[in-house]
C-alpha cells in the first residue's frame, strides 16, 4: 500500500538574532501509512514542532519552508495556494497544540470553536457538526457531553480542555491529526485519562497520527514508530518496540538513558542528627481566617525533618504547597503558626528577625534559571555578591573563591566575564547552583531545579547535585512535581496534597505498596517506558466530583477508596504503616493492601 | 554602545541629530542668535523667508530665526526640567511601591489615580486660573501632571521584575532595600522608562505650547515656541513663515524625539511584520 | 457580573468626588485671598471683611468646600465674578455649542478610526500599514494648533471653502452649518483619529500574537475571519478604552480649537475664565469636563466587563 504522507529532504530555516538564515531543519524524510501513529521525539531545539506544523504547510513568524516535498495521499502540500491551503487545514490535516487553555480562544463558546472547522469547510451543516461534537465529547469521557459546549474555555478544567482540542482536531474526519506535546502541560494525575482518551479515539477511528513529544514513555503508550530528531537532524527512525529495546544510535541511548534514571541516593535516610525540623507548620496569603490562620491556607500541620547530609524529595502537583514551603523556611513568607528549627534552635519566622548566619545556613535555588540570574550582570557580579555579603571577601581572595565555585560546578572559569543571556540552560543552572554554594550553605531548597531543562541536561545537573551533597556534606530539600526525579535524587520522600502531608517515609518506603490513596494514584500515573502499559492500568480514580464544599480530608473528592460520611466529614488521622512511612488516611493498612494496583490486568 | 550604534536606522539617526541640536539650542541659542530676542531688525512685519532672515521677521520686524533660537530654553529648557521631575518622582514612587507592596502601594496608588482622573489640560488650567503662570509653576505643574503616568509605568515595570526569582534569592539572601533596587531592580527597568521619559517629553512640550498659545503659558516679555505662534497669528491669513516656523520647530522636536525613542527601545515598533 | 459594574461604576463616582476636593483646594484653598485679589490697590480693611463675609470666605476650608460641593449638586454653580452673571446661565449657553461640536467629531471620528485601526491591523507590515503608522505618528507629534492652522491656511486661506470663523448662533441651512462646522471637527478630528487608529492598531496586533490565532489559522480560517471573528471579540475591552481616551483627549484638543476658530463653547469659556482668574467659572467648567472624562472611562470599562466571559459568566 503507498505511503499516506511522505516528506522528503525537507529544509526549514529560520532567521536568526543577528538576521541571518540558518537551517532549523536538515534533509528530514519518513513517511506513514494509513492509520499509522509516528511520534516526532527529541528536546528542545530539535525541530520536532517545526516539521509537525511544516505537515500543515504552516511555518512560524521568521521562519520558512526553504526545500522538499510534503505529499498527503495525492496532494504536493507545499504546492498549494493559499486559498488551497485553507481548505486543506483543518479539513485533511488538523493540529492539536500544547497548550490548549492558550489555543481555545476565550470569548468563544466551545461549541463555536469544535465546529468552526466543519462549518467552514462547508462539510456540514450546523446540526450535523454538533451532533458529531457531542458524539466526540461523549467517546472523549468528557463530562456533560450535551452541555460542556455551551461554556467559555475558562469554565471547564486544562485537561478537560485539551480533550476538546482533540474533539476539535477530528470534527471534520481529517486524513492526518498532528498532536504537538498535548500533555506536556498537564499534571500526570490528568495526563493519564487524556492519553487513553486519546488513544482510543485515535485508534478507534484509524486517523494516521504524528505525535511529538520530549516523553520517550509517552510515546511508548502511543506510538507504532518513532523518529528521534536532535538538533533538527533525524538520529534514527523505526519501530517503537525496536527503539526501545535496542537503540542504534549513542544520543537515542541517552535519551533512554535519561528516561530511566539510576537511583542516586541512599535507600533511607543516613543516622545522622537532624540539622533542620518542621513542627506543625501552617502557612498561607492574607489575614483574617478563623484561628489566627491566613484567610488563604497554602499549608496545613506539616511536620518533617531533614537529617545533616540527607536528602527529602517533597512532592505535589501544581497547588499543593511546595513551594510555599521552601518560601517559609528561607523565610520569606512568615508561617502562621508552627515552627522551624536549626540545629535545634528555633528560627525566627520572618526574613528581617534573622540573622546572617541563619540566613548563609539555608540558600535557595529556583527552578526556571531565565528568571533567576540578573540579565544585566556578568557571572562574576552573581556570585561575587555573596561571597563578599557573607564572607567579606574581596579583591583577589573573591577571585579565588569564584573560580573554585565554577570549577565545583564544572563550569571554566572563562564564563566569568558572561552574562546570563549568553549561557545555555544548563550552564545557568549551574551558575544558579554556584550561587547557593557560595554561601556555604548546609541546606539547599530546590524548587523544580529540573523542569525547565531538557532530559539528559537535567539528568547531568541532578548527577552533578548528589556529588556535591557527598562531597561538601550538604543537605538538600529538593521539590519537584515528578515522582522519577525525586526517587532518584533523595533519600526521604514526602507527598504533599493540597497543603497537607499526605505520605512520608524513607525511599524504599514509596516503592512499596501500600501506600496513600494520593501516592498510589501518582505513582500508577507516571507513564513506564515499555509498551503496552497504559493498556494494562486500571484506573484507580474516583468520580470527577465538582463539590465547591471542602471536605474533611482535601483528597475526599478524587479518592478512589473514599468511605462517604466518614472521610469527607472527619479529619484523617496520621498511621504508621508497616514500611515504616506515615500517612494521613482512615482506611487501614489492610483495606489499602487490598486496593492496591493490581500488577497485571 | 556599539550594539546601540548597529540597530541605528536611518529615522533613528534623525531623531537622534534633531535632539542634540535643540538641546544645544537651549544651552547656547541665546549666544549664538543672530540678534537679541526683543530688537526690531526691519521695519516690515511678516516678512517672507530670505537669506537675511532665514524665518522671516515677525507681527512687530523682528528676526524669527533669533527668536526661535531664544524661545528654546523655554520649550525645550522647562520641558525637559519637567519631564525629569515627573520621570524622576514616578520612577521612585513606583519602585517604593513595587518593593514595599501593601499599604504604601496602596497609599501611592490611589492618590495618583486621583491624579489621573483629571484630564491633564484640565489640570493646567486650573493651577494656572490659581496661582497665575511664571516658570517655576509650569514646570512644578507639568511635572506633577505626568508623574501618574511615568509612575504606573515604572511600577508595573518593578513589579514584574521585584517577583523574579533573582530578586528572591536576593531578598532571601538579606539585601537591604537600597540594594535590591539599585543593583537588582533598577538595571532592568531603565530602557523601557528612558523610553518612557522620551514620550513624557514630548507630551510636555505639547501640553506647554498649548499653553502658551492660549496666553496662559510662559508670560511677556519672554516667549517659548507657542507663545511666538500665538503672537503671530495675525499673519496666518497670508501664511507668514513667523506663524509656521515655531510651529515647525515643535513638530521636529516631538518626532525627532519619537524617532530616537524607537532607537532606545531597540527597534521597529511600528511595520513590523508578523 | 451585576457587582462588578455596580462596583466600577461607584468607583467613578468616588473619584469623581475625590477630583472635585483637589479641584475645589487648588482653587479655593490654596492661593491668596480672593476677596483682597478682587478689590485689588483699592482694598481697606473695612470693605475686604465685607466681600470675604460675602463670598463666605470667612468660613472654615471643610465648610466651604461642603457648601461648593452641595451648590454644584442642586445646580448653583455659584456668582462669575467678572460680571457677576450665574455660573450655571453661563454654562447653560455655551454647553450644546460644546456638545454639539463634540458630537459631530465623534460621529465622524469613531468609525473611521476604527475602520483605518482594524484595516491597518489586518495588513500589518504592507505599505497601507507603514504609511497609517507614519502619518499618525506625526500628527500626534504636533500641536493641535498646528494642525487647525495648517487646515485654515489650506482651506479657508488658499482654497476660500470654507469660514475661519465661526459661530453657532446663526445657522439657517444646512450648507452654512456645514461651512460653520467642517474646520473644527476637521482639525478635531485629524488629532482624534491618529490617537485612536494608533491604538486600536496595537489592540488588535496584540491579540494577534495570541496562541488562538496561531490555531485558528491552522484550522483553515481566513485572514479576515481571524481579525473579525477571533481577534476581534477578545480586542473589544482595550479598543473601547482607546475610544474613551481618545474621546476624552477630545476634551483637551476642544479647548485649542474653539480657541482659534473663536467658537463660542464652554472651553472657550473655560479658557477666558482662566485669564481673567475667574474661579467660580474655572471650577464649574472643570468638573464638567472631569465629570465627561470620568463618565467616558466609566463606560469603556464598563464595556470591557461585558465583552468579556471571563467576567460576564462567573
Amino acid at each position: 500500500m503507498a505511503a499516506q504522507l511522505e516528506v522528503r529532504n525537507l529544509e526549514v530555516r529560520a532567521r536568526n538574532a543577528a538576521g541571518e538564515e540558518v537551517p532549523i531543519v536538515r534533509d528530514a524524510s519518513f513517511s506513514l501509512a494509513k492509520g499509522e501513529v509516528l511520534a516526532l521525539i527529541g528536546e528542545s531545539g530539535s525541530g520536532k514542532t517545526t516539521i509537525a506544523l511544516s505537515l500543515l504547510g504552516y511555518a512560524r513568524p521568521g521562519c520558512r519552508i526553504a526545500g522538499g516535498s510534503i505529499r498527503l495521499g495525492e496532494t504536493d502540500v507545499l504546492a498549494l495556494s493559499r486559498r488551497e491551503l485553507r481548505e486543506f487545514r483543518g479539513r485533511r490535516v488538523s493540529y492539536v497544540a500544547q497548550s490548549a487553555a492558550a489555543a481555545f480562544n476565550p470569548s468563544r463558546t466551545i461549541m463555536a470553536q469544535v465546529t468552526e472547522m466543519a462549518l467552514l469547510h462547508g462539510a456540514a451543516s450546523r446540526e450535523a457538526a454538533e451532533r458529531r461534537a457531542v458524539d466526540l465529547f461523549r467517546s472523549l469521557a468528557l463530562p456533560d457531553p450535551e452541555g460542556i459546549g455551551a461554556r467559555y474555555p475558562h469554565q471547564v478544567s486544562g485537561g478537560q480542555l485539551q480533550r476538546l482540542m482533540a474533539a476539535m482536531a477530528l470534527i471534520a474526519e481529517p486524513e492526518l491529526v498532528v498532536l504537538d506535546e498535548p500533555t506536556t502541560a498537564l499534571d500526570v494525575t490528568t495526563q493519564i485519562e487524556v492519553l487513553r482518551a486519546f488513544k482510543q479515539v485515535v485508534k478507534g477511528s484509524g486517523t494516521t497520527a504524528v505525535y511529538v513529544s520530549h516523553d520517550l514513555a509517552v510515546v511508548a503508550q502511543m506510538a507504532d514508530r518513532i523518529l528521534v530528531l536532535r538538533n533538527g537532524e533525524m538520529q534514527e527512525t523505526g519501530s517503537t518496540a525496536r527503539i526501545l529495546a535496542a537503540p542504534g544510535n549513542a544520543y537515542t541511548r541517552s535519551l533512554l538513558a535519561a528516561a530511566a534514571p539510576m537511583p542516586r541516593g541512599a535507600d533511607a535516610a543516613p543516622d545522622a542528627p537532624p540539622l533542620l525540623t518542621v513542627k506543625g507548620l501552617f502557612a498561607g496569603y492574607g489575614r483574617g481566617g478563623s484561628g489566627g490562620l491566613p484567610a488563604v491556607p497554602v499549608l496545613r500541620d506539616v511536620d518533617f525533618t531533614i537529617r545533616r547530609g540527607s536528602s527529602l524529595g517533597v512532592i505535589g502537583e501544581s497547588g499543593s504547597g511546595k513551594s510555599t514551603l521552601a518560601r517559609v523556611i528561607a523565610g520569606l513568607l512568615p508561617a502562621a503558626r508552627g515552627e522551624v528549627l536549626l540545629d535545634g534552635k528555633a528560627l525566627p519566622p520572618a526574613l528581617a528577625q534573622r540573622t546572617p548566619a541563619q540566613l548563609r545556613r539555608i540558600q535557595l535555588v529556583f527552578q526556571s534559571a531565565d528568571t533567576a540570574l540578573n540579565p544585566r550582570r556578568s557571572v562574576a557580579g552573581i556570585l561575587g555578591r555573596p561571597i563578599t555579603f557573607f564572607h567579606g571577601a574581596k579583591g583577589a581572595e573573591r577571585d579565588r573563591r569564584m573560580k573554585r565555585l565554577l570549577d565545583l560546578v564544572q563550569l571554566p572559569a572563562a564564563l566569568a566575564d558572561r552574562q546570563p543571556g549568553e549561557l545555555s540552560g544548563g550552564q545557568k543552572q549551574r551558575v544558579n547552583l554556584a550561587r547557593a554554594l557560595a554561601a556555604e550553605p548546609d541546606l539547599i531548597l530546590c524548587d523544580e531545579v529540573t523542569s525547565a531543562l531538557d532530559t539528559v541536561v537535567g539528568a547531568a545537573i541532578l548527577d552533578l547535585m548528589d556529588g556535591l551533597r557527598r562531597e561538601l556534606g550538604l543537605s538538600t530539600m529538593f521539590i519537584s512535581h515528578d515522582l522519577h526525579t525525586v526517587r532518584s535524587v533523595c533519600d526521604e520522600v514526602m507527598v504533599l496534597y493540597a497543603g497537607a502531608r499526605v505520605e512520608a517515609g524513607s525511599r524504599r518506603g514509596i516503592q512499596e505498596a501500600p501506600w496513600h490513596p494520593y501516592t498510589e494514584l501518582l505513582i500508577s500515573s507516571v507513564p513506564e517506558l515499555r509498551q503496552g502499559w497504559l493498556e494494562e492500568r486500571g484506573s484507580v480514580r474516583g468520580p470527577e466530583a465538582q463539590d465547591t464544599r471542602k471536605p474533611a480530608c482535601a483528597f475526599f473528592p478524587r479518592c478512589g477508596q473514599a468511605i462517604p460520611g466518614t472521610c469527607d466529614v472527619v479529619a484523617p488521622p496520621r498511621r504508621r504503616l508497616s514500611k515504616g512511612a506515615e500517612i494521613l488516611c482512615h482506611r487501614e493498612e489492610a483495606e489499602l493492601m487490598r486496593a492496591a494496583i493490581p500488577s497485571g490486568p | 554602545m556599539s550594539g546601540v550604534l548597529r540597530r541605528l536606522s536611518a529615522g533613528g539617526i534623525v531623531g537622534l541629530a534633531i535632539l542634540v541640536f535643540w538641546v544645544a539650542m537651549a544651552l547656547f541659542g541665546s549666544v549664538v542668535a543672530p540678534h537679541e530676542a526683543g530688537a526690531i531688525v526691519d521695519m516690515e512685519v511678516f516678512l517672507p523667508v530670505s537669506a537675511q532672515f532665514p524665518f522671516g521677521t515677525d507681527y512687530l520686524g523682528r528676526d524669527m530665526f533669533s527668536r526661535v533660537l531664544h524661545g528654546t530654553r523655554y520649550t525645550v529648557g522647562v520641558a525637559l526640567i519637567a519631564a525629569l521631575i515627573a520621570s524622576g518622582s514616578g520612577l521612585l514612587l513606583g519602585m517604593c511601591a513595587a518593593v514595599w507592596g501593601g499599604w504604601v502601594d496602596g497609599i501611592i496608588s490611589r492618590t495618583l489615580d486621583t491624579l489621573i482622573s483629571i484630564p491633564s489640560k484640565m489640570f493646567a488650567l486650573v493651577v494656572v486660573a490659581a496661582f497665575g503662570s511664571s516658570v517655576p509653576v509650569l514646570i512644578l505643574m507639568a511635572g506633577v501632571i505626568y508623574t501618574p503616568g511615568a509612575y504606573r509605568i515604572a511600577r508595573s515595570l518593578a513589579v514584574t521584575v521585584n517577583a523574579q526569582d533573582f530578586v528572591t534569592v536576593a531578598r532571601a539572601r538579606g539585601e537591604g532595600t537600597l540594594y535590591l533596587v539599585r543593583e537588582e531592580i533598577l538595571p532592568n527597568i531603565l530602557g523601557p522608562v528612558l523610553a518612557d521619559f522620551g514620550l513624557r517629553f514630548v507630551y510636555i512640550v505639547l501640553l506647554l505650547a498649548g499653553m502658551s498659545f492660549l496666553g496662559l503659558g510662559v508670560q511677556p516679555p519672554n516667549a517659548d515656541w507657542g507663545s511666538l505662534v500665538r503672537e503671530n497669528m495675525a499673519g496666518l491669513h497670508e501664511g507668514a513663515p513667523a506663524v509656521l516656523m515655531p510651529a515647525f520647530a515643535i513638530a521636529s522636536l516631538t518626532i525627532g524625539v519619537n524617532l530616537a525613542i524607537d532607537v532606545l527601545s531597540g527597534g521597529r515598533r511600528s511595520g513590523e511584520a508578523g | 457580573m451585576l457587582k462588578l459594574v455596580a462596583a466600577r461604576i461607584g468607583l467613578g463616582i468616588v473619584s469623581l468626588l475625590l477630583v472635585s476636593l483637589a479641584i475645589f483646594a487648588i482653587t479655593s484653598l490654596l492661593p491668596g485671598d480672593a476677596a483682597e485679589e478682587l478689590l485689588g490697590q483699592a482694598a481697606t480693611r473695612e470693605t475686604v471683611e465685607g466681600l470675604r463675609a460675602r463670598l463666605g470666605l470667612d468660613l472654615p476650608g471643610h465648610l466651604r468646600y461642603l457648601n461648593w460641593l452641595g451648590g454644584l449638586l442642586t445646580g448653583d454653580f455659584g456668582r462669575s465674578l467678572a460680571n457677576n452673571v450665574p455660573v450655571a446661565q453661563l454654562i447653560g449657553s455655551r454647553l450644546p455649542n460644546s456638545l454639539m461640536l463634540a458630537a459631530a467629531t465623534a460621529a465622524v471620528s469613531v468609525p473611521l478610526a476604527l475602520a483605518i485601526g482594524i484595516t491597518a491591523a489586518m495588513w500589518r507590515g504592507s505599505t497601507y500599514d507603514r504609511a497609517v503608522s507614519m502619518l499618525t505618528l506625526s500628527v500626534v507629534s504636533v500641536p493641535e494648533f498646528l494642525v487647525a492652522t495648517a487646515a485654515v491656511i489650506v482651506f479657508a486661506v488658499h482654497l476660500r471653502w470654507l469660514s475661519a470663523l465661526s459661530a453657532a448662533t446663526d445657522i439657517t441651512s444646512v450648507g452654512q452649518f456645514f461651512r460653520v462646522f467642517a474646520l473644527p471637527v476637521f482639525s478635531l478630528c485629524c488629532v482624534i483619529v491618529a490617537q485612536m487608529v494608533r491604538m486600536t492598531r496595537a489592540a488588535i496586533i496584540d491579540q494577534l500574537r495570541a496562541p488562538y490565532v496561531e490555531m485558528a489559522v491552522l484550522k483553515g480560517v481566513g485572514p479576515f475571519r481571524v481579525v473579525l471573528r477571533h481577534a476581534l471579540p477578545n480586542a473589544i475591552g482595550p479598543i473601547a478604552n482607546a475610544v474613551a481616551l481618545s474621546l476624552s483627549y477630545l476634551l483637551g484638543g476642544v479647548i485649542i480649537i474653539e480657541t482659534i476658530f473663536n467658537y463660542p463653547g464652554i472651553a472657550k469659556l473655560m479658557v477666558d475664565g482662566v485669564s481673567t482668574r475667574d474661579l467660580p467659572v474655572v471650577q464649574a467648567c472643570a468638573m464638567v469636563f472631569c465629570a465627561a472624562y470620568l463618565a467616558l472611562v466609566t463606560t469603556a470599562d464598563v464595556v470591557a466587563i461585558l465583552s468579556n466571559p471571563r467576567l460576564r459568566h462567573r
